[in-house]
């Protein structure tokens, strides 16, 4: 029994570790230039080396004039038509790649962005996440449950040992007070203990039959082998492009949506050359070069080439789908990241550690259901809510704890008809 | 009211009587044997319930069933492709839907709509509601005509010779033919509306000599309109009718509101007179006067039913009254005496308000009909001759006849083809085919090998309209657009693109319609403001000056020769009617399973057509009497119609009999439209099974050879659609025809006699006593707290907490007209199967809203017609909830009563326990989803089985879960809607919109497609909703249905008010 205990809260304290650490992270999104950074430089930009765009350490002192970096970041194009040397040099040396524009970054913003870039610090290799990440703590609970499973046995045997030997000097006992008793019988041919190894039989069974049978159709741990070895580690990982910038529709529709722009990046890196070597689930070292040549081919994109690519002779990539629901479930992706503000991490796991990705939870009703127990809305946040007189009256005079929110529940989200139509 | 509670309510013949059938309807929901099946079954020797299931069947199925379950588990999880789009159209999200404007095009109708495009596939159509005609408002056919583009059975490539081709070869042998002989080329076509295909085909006919461009509509209604109001008015058009400015309207078997020209523009028009204000009620009026039921007769506030000889009679008589003539030496009964005199004297009363419109069988009467309305000074009040409707611009029959003479003798070298089939749809197309024969060349566009196409030598299909670029004049003045929403899914190609290839340019259709407007409109920006609105109007405010009349000239002329013509028909004999049928359009959609699924408004019957005969004559003829309640048992509970035969003009037919109260007692009505490609086999003599096999091939299956066609029986030569000396007798031979009106009973032991399901009153009860309705309610809830406290104490459940939004619907009678629009939405909505003829027969239809048909009154011959739409009342005290043994039925915080189809083991509790009887169950796998395809074909019809083909299934919505076998299901609200409503608010941090200052987040279905706007829906909780606004300015009319039940249903209905002196 300690076994289906465990197997029941594991998820549990999973998620409410990780709904604190989604709190946290949201309350310092403001005016956090590593945040900013991450959405909107990352993707182009590393601190300590060049990608696509150059590499940003130092930049305040690069620039002559501090006022012209913040033009150029705001709108290079209307920049670089001032004529300013120091910009227009920048831009032939980068093959005239254009750059994004970010008129609507504040200057505020840009500067708390060009804070971190000073402040930043190369991180040591050590310094790889404080906690224990979940597959580690999943190993773990492996371990120990075979321990437990090991010391049960061993007790189980003990006590038939023992009840053997009673039995046997119960007869002693009274063999010698003359009483006359019969043979005792031996456990296997005991109905008492027939009786109870067949109901514990039963219950087993039953309780592993029920657990297979609920798992049918549930890919928990699904890792297939992709078509290109992307690796999620390199990219939203170490060089922290934020998941929306290939994702791009998981704020406004059901599906986040695969990215077909992977090429924006990869005309300018065309090889990795990342400190950190990639290995797949075997355990094989990837060549992560020969995988963005294969990209190339799909795209039939030659390095070096200055025309645009036709994408009528390009193929599209065949990714194997991991995380799928069935038919009569409907997810909307901009639902739980936008309207929710849900970190992608609650469901998908840490995808910034894996070299490949495999499905983190087993996305069961249970999962969605015991999430959507403790999660609340952003019922101050959200103008949405403000239908919800009567909650929010009830907030006012205390009679709902304003500190515990309201949660996804009491809004109806628990509800069947919510998910299935 | 005090009259109202006399009142009988029934929906059939068995009700009427208190049959046994209904008696057994009434205990058993779902009876264990059909009783029509029960008795076939003896007949064979053997009861349905005593087929031996022996010990072996039961082993097989073990055994099969212990195999195929090991096979299922050892499959292993399929492994999916993820693709994502190579080259992103800007600003496209996949599966978010968008809409496009465009404009539907059927029979000479054209719609102003909006395509719901979803990932590149159009998946529903909406009313656009920047069209100042439509208003937003659709009927079934437009919205069932999105299925017509999934249509399996277009052709999907061009044919020479009855071979594939491609578009150059049959391009060079058309050319080739026609610069060998350019000259007499005919191009007859459907009506055109089109001011750049109509300026195309003006430079077609200048480029080949003496070639002409032919309309010929399968509905000939504006032919005779047009030419009349030529002759009257010098104006060669159709005005526009004012059904809004209307105080009394006059129809004499015009079915305006059904199928009458533009009835969607009508329908919305005439509801605006409809809609009461309670502190001020008044309304229009409605009279009818005709001979076979129609909707129009069925919503008349007076229905006058009578020969068709008395209804000439009667129109002369009412024009000599106005007149103020003696009308003794026409009319001599003295009951029908009264109803002229009644009838003139609410026209005469309301002079300039008043309107009388007459349907097709009145060709000859229009002049009449002109005349009368210059009495009314109708002309520049409720006629407004200053627009023009663009439709049905038919050639008259005489010039028709010109063309096959002329194709006789030779003098048509080419023919084209354009959304037309005259083969099909001629009176004398055997005539046609043989000069047709005639003909060197005949090349056909349209987008189905139909009966006219196969005779052809060049088939070129056109694009379905969704597919096409293109312009329609609606009236004048008023421009609609096309645009494609998705790639063209065949290789076909639009008309006005071969049409330039005849002409040989080079520019594509799409340049030239944009480079026409770009330059009419002024600039590119404005064509694509204009294109994504769908909609361009010059509004002219202010009428014509009233127009010059020679009505009453043109009548003295020919009155005399008119009477003799009228003295001359034996209304003793038997005649024949042809009408339209709502939701069976003539030729374009005739394919269309969802149309043909949907129950007929007046007759409830699916998939067929049939004689329709009054109960007096059913009683004379084939000895029915429906009012003794056995007789009425037998017709009514088996649906195997008695068939008659039919004799007219030498030819002679037969087809099945339904009886139906509001037909004069000497005519039989039937549809048209029917029988594509072949005749049922109900006509064994005229179609063999070889015919209706390479029909159903040619026209898809299940929907050719459907009915009987009545096109050819019509010899006589003139457009009106009625056949004199007809002589029937019963014939020893049944025939299925599958009603759906006996299939829903309230009357249930549960719940006692059915009361008060639908609530009516007439206007002069309502004025003197408004708050009837209101202060029986208050009555009824007194015992439980009155009105305000009712929900709360009188049950011993806890209410339920609607926290932010409470869905609730409101249906005003009044404005529903009963159109079926609704149904046909929610089908394409919520992905709703199609069951076929032989499943509706046997009471398994699917559709989740139903427009239930009650009749009033004793005479079954001329009885009153109500209207309402039944859906899930979304019960606060559901009786389905409590019933359901797994939970698969329970109640949202929103106030939905959720159905979880995954979660439904099929017990059919909440059916039975339903007292709306609005649950549906899916008896069989129709959607295909867990069956393999051979398990089916013996179980389900050839059209369910063709719905779940590749190109059909592209129509269902993905937002909607496809259900299988052993689920229940029933209306959610639009489920998905309501979702995808409140999480667009939540993107954008703002409350949900439901109404308030016209802003809309969720329209459900039904509503969104009502023509009248009978059905308003939105959040209760929300005071600015449109909702919460409809219930509080009508406290006196808001009724529910069953309320005694202390069902609590969210859906509200106004009481329909008739404009008469009683009711009944």
């Amino acid at each position: 029994m300690t076994k289906s205990f465990k197997v029941f809260h594991k998820p549990y304290l999973q998620l409410i570790l990780l709904c604190f650490m989604l709190q946290h992270s949201i309350s310092s999104m403001a005016q956090d230039g590593k945040a900013l950074f991450i959405q909107n430089c990352a993707s182009c930009h590393a601190i300590d080396r060049q990608l696509t765009g150059p590499a940003l350490e130092g930049v305040l002192d690069r620039w002559p004039n501090k006022k012209n970096l913040y033009a150029w970041i705001h709108n290079n194009q209307a920049f670089l038509k001032t004529g300013d040397k120091y910009a227009n040099d920048l831009y032939n040396k980068f093959n005239k790649t254009q750059m994004n524009l970010f008129p609507f970054l504040t200057d505020a913003e840009v500067g708390a962005i060009l804070k971190y870039i000073g402040d930043y610090k190369a991180p040591s290799a050590s310094a790889d996440g404080g906690g224990v990440s979940p597959a580690q703590e999943e190993a773990e609970q492996r371990d120990m449950n075979i321990v437990y499973g090991v010391l049960a046995l061993i007790l189980a045997v003990l006590a038939i040992i023992l009840m053997q030997v009673n039995a046997n000097l119960k007869k002693l006992a009274l063999d010698k007070e003359g009483i006359p008793a019969p043979e005792p019988l031996p456990f296997w041919k005991n109905n008492l203990y027939i009786g109870l190894v067949s109901v514990i039989l039963f219950l087993m069974a039953g309780y592993f039959l029920s657990k297979a049978a609920m798992g049918l159709g549930r890919s928990k741990s699904y890792q297939p082998k992709q078509p290109i070895f992307f690796s999620h580690k390199v990219h939203a990982g170490i060089n922290q492009i934020s998941c929306q910038y290939c994702h791009v529709d998981v704020y406004q529709g059901g599906m986040a949506s695969y990215p077909s722009q992977c090429m924006n990046c990869h005309l300018a890196i065309n090889e990795y050359r990342g400190k950190e070597k990639i290995y797949d689930a075997e355990g094989n070292e990837v060549n992560g070069t020969n995988e963005i040549k294969k990209l190339y081919s799909y795209f039939n994109y030659t390095p070096g080439q200055t025309t645009p690519i036709d994408y009528s002779k390009a193929t599209p990539i065949e990714w194997v789908r991991i995380h799928e629901l069935p038919n009569f479930v409907r997810f909307s992706h901009a639902q739980h990241v936008n309207a929710g503000r849900i970190q992608c991490q609650i469901c998908h796991g840490d995808i910034t550690k894996m070299d490949e990705v495999k499905q983190f939870s087993d996305l069961s009703m249970g999962f969605c259901v015991n999430c959507h127990r403790t999660t609340q809305v952003q019922f101050k946040d959200n103008g949405f809510y403000s239908m919800y007189t009567k909650y929010h009256q009830e907030l006012k005079n205390g009679v709902l704890d304003s500190t515990k929110g309201i949660t996804v529940e009491q809004i109806g989200g628990t509800e069947c008809g919510k998910c299935h139509y | 009211m005090g009259k109202k509670k006399n009142v009988k309510y029934w929906q059939n013949f068995g009700e009427y009587t208190s049959s046994d059938a209904s008696k057994v309807k009434e205990n058993v929901e779902f009876p264990n044997s059909l009783l029509f099946e029960a008795e076939e079954s003896a007949k064979e020797g053997k009861s349905f319930l005593e087929k031996p299931a022996p010990r072996r069947d039961f082993l097989k199925y073990v055994g099969y069933g212990t195999a195929a379950a090991t096979i299922a588990a050892s499959c292993k999880v399929p492994v999916r492709k993820a693709i994502p789009l190579l080259d992103v159209p800007e600003d496209f999200v996949p599966g978010l839907s968008y809409n496009y404007a465009t404009t539907c095009l059927q029979d000479g109708q054209n719609i102003s709509v909006v395509a719901k495009v979803r990932d590149g596939r159009p998946i529903k159509i909406e009313g656009n509601e920047e069209c100042p005609i439509t208003k937003g408002g659709t009927s079934a056919t437009v919205q069932a005509s999105v299925l017509d583009l999934y249509d399996g059975y277009r052709l999907r490539y061009p044919l020479a010779k009855g071979k594939e081709a491609t578009f150059e070869e049959v391009d060079n042998a058309i050319n080739g033919a026609l610069n060998a002989n350019p000259n007499n080329a005919v191009l007859l076509t459907s009506t055109i509306n089109s001011p750049t295909t109509l300026e195309l085909i003006e430079k077609f006919l200048a480029k080949y000599p003496n070639s002409r461009h032919i309309t010929y509509d399968m509905d000939f209604e504006g032919a005779t309109l047009i030419a009349e109001n030529e002759a009257c008015y010098g104006r060669k058009y159709i005005p526009a009718y004012r059904f809004d400015k209307a105080k009394v309207v006059l129809s004499v078997q015009c079915d305006f509101l059904g199928t009458w020209l533009n009835p969607i523009e009508y329908a919305n028009l005439f509801a605006t007179g409809r809609k009461i204000d309670e502190k001020n009620p008044q309304m229009n009026k409605l009279i009818h006067v005709g001979y076979l039921p129609s909707l129009t007769s069925s919503n008349a506030d007076d229905n006058f039913v009578m020969k068709i000889k008395d209804t000439k009679y009667f129109l002369l008589a009412v024009y000599n009254v106005l007149k103020g003539l003696p009308i003794d030496n026409i009319i001599q009964d003295s009951k029908q005496k009264e109803i002229v005199l009644y009838v003139a004297k609410q026209l005469n009363d309301n002079k300039s308000k008043a309107l009388v419109v007459a349907g097709l069988h009145y060709n000859k009467f229009r002049v009449l009909v002109n005349a009368i309305n210059d009495l009314l000074d109708a002309n520049g009040n409720t006629i407004d001759w200053s627009t023009s409707l663009n439709a049905y611009k038919t050639v008259g029959n005489q010039e028709f006849q010109a063309l096959v003479d002329d194709m006789l003798a030779g003098k048509v070298s080419t023919m084209f083809f354009y959304n037309t089939n005259p083969v099909y749809s001629l009176r004398q197309s055997d005539a046609f085919v043989k000069a047709l024969s005639k003909v060197n060349m005949k090349v056909s566009f349209n987008s189905k090998l139909d009966e006219t196409s196969v005779l052809c030598d060049y088939q070129i299909p056109d694009h379905h309209y969704l597919e096409s670029w293109g312009d329609v004049e609606l009236k004048s003045n008023h421009f609609s657009f096309l645009q494609p929403t998705i790639y063209p899914l065949f290789k076909t190609r639009q008309f006005q693109d071969s049409l330039i290839n005849l002409l040989g340019y080079n520019t594509p259709y799409a340049d030239y319609l944009t480079e026409y407007w770009t330059r009419k409109l002024g600039s590119q920006d404005e064509w694509h403001k204009t294109i994504q609105k769908g909609i361009y109007y010059i509004d002219k405010p202010g009428y014509a000056p009233s127009v010059q009349s020679k009505a009453e000239q043109r009548l003295q002329e020919i009155l005399l020769s008119w009477v003799d013509e009228i003295k001359k028909i034996d209304s003793n004999k038997f005649e024949i009617v042809l009408y339209k049928k709502i939701g069976v359009p003539l030729t374009y959609q005739s394919a269309n399973p969802w149309l043909h699924e949907l129950p007929d408004p007046i007759t409830r019957a699916t998939w067929d057509n049939y004689a329709l005969m009054s109960p007096q004559m059913a009683k004379n003829e084939l000895g029915i009497d429906i009012s003794d309640r056995y007789q009425a048992d037998r017709y009514e509970t088996n649906p195997k119609k008695p068939v008659i035969q039919i004799d007219v003009d030498g030819q002679s037919f037969m087809l099945p009999v339904l009886i139906l109260p509001g037909i004069a007692s000497n005519v039989i009505g039937i549809a048209m439209g029917y029988g594509r490609g072949a005749s049922s086999s109900v006509n064994s003599e005229v179609s063999t099974d070889s015919t209706i096999e390479i029909a159903k091939k040619r026209l898809g299956p299940g929907v050719a050879a459907i009915g009987f066609n009545i096109f050819p029986v019509l010899k006589n030569s003139n457009f009106d659609l009625w056949l004199q000396n007809v002589n029937i007798k019963p014939v020893d031979k049944k025939y299925k025809v599958a009603l759906t009106q006996t299939h829903n009973s309230y009357k249930n032991i549960q719940y006692g006699d059915r009361v008060e399901v639908a609530k009516e009153m007439t206007l002069a009860d309502f004025i003197e006593k408004p708050s009837e309705i209101l202060e029986d309610r208050e009555k009824e809830y007194k015992p439980y707290g009155g009105l305000e406290r009712y929900t709360e104490d009188a049950t011993m459940y806890h209410p339920y907490d609607n926290p932010g939004i409470k869905w609730g619907m409101n249906i005003d009678l009044n404005l529903c007209n009963g159109c079926g629009a609704c149904v046909v939405a929610c089908v394409a909505e919520n992905n709703i199967v199609v069951v076929g003829k032989d499943e509706v027969a046997r009471y398994h239809d699917m559709q989740w809203i139903r427009i239930d048909r009650y009749y009033s009154g004793e005479d079954t011959n001329n009885t009153k017609v109500l209207f309402e739409p039944m859906l899930c009342q979304q019960c606060d005290n559901a009786p389905c909830e409590n019933v359901c043994p797994v939970g698969a039925t329970n109640h949202s915080s929103e106030g939905l009563n959720q159905m979880t189809y995954n979660r439904c083991i099929g017990t059919r509790y909440c059916a039975n326990n339903c007292p709306y009887k609005v649950r549906r169950f899916n008896w069989a796998d129709y959607n295909g989803a867990d069956s393999f395809p051979d398990n089916q074909r013996e179980v389900l019809s050839d059209v369910v089985m063709y719905m779940n083909t590749d190109l059909p299934r592209m129509v269902l919505n993905p937002d909607v879960t496809c259900r299988s076998r052993g689920v229940m299901e029933k209306c959610t609200f639009c489920a998905q809607r309501l979702q995808q409503g409140k999480l667009d608010a939540k993107k954008e941090s703002r409350p949900l919109e439901t109404g308030k200052d016209g802003k809309w987040d969720v329209k459900v279905a039904c509503q969104q497609a009502c023509p009248t706007k009978a059905i308003v829906f939105g959040n209760v909780n929300d005071k600015d909703s449109a909702i919460t606004q409809v219930r509080k300015d009508n406290p006196y009319r808001t009724f529910k249905v069953l309320e005694q039940l202390h069902t609590l249903p969210n859906i509200t209905y106004l009481a329909k008010v008739r404009n008469a002196t009683d009711v009944v």
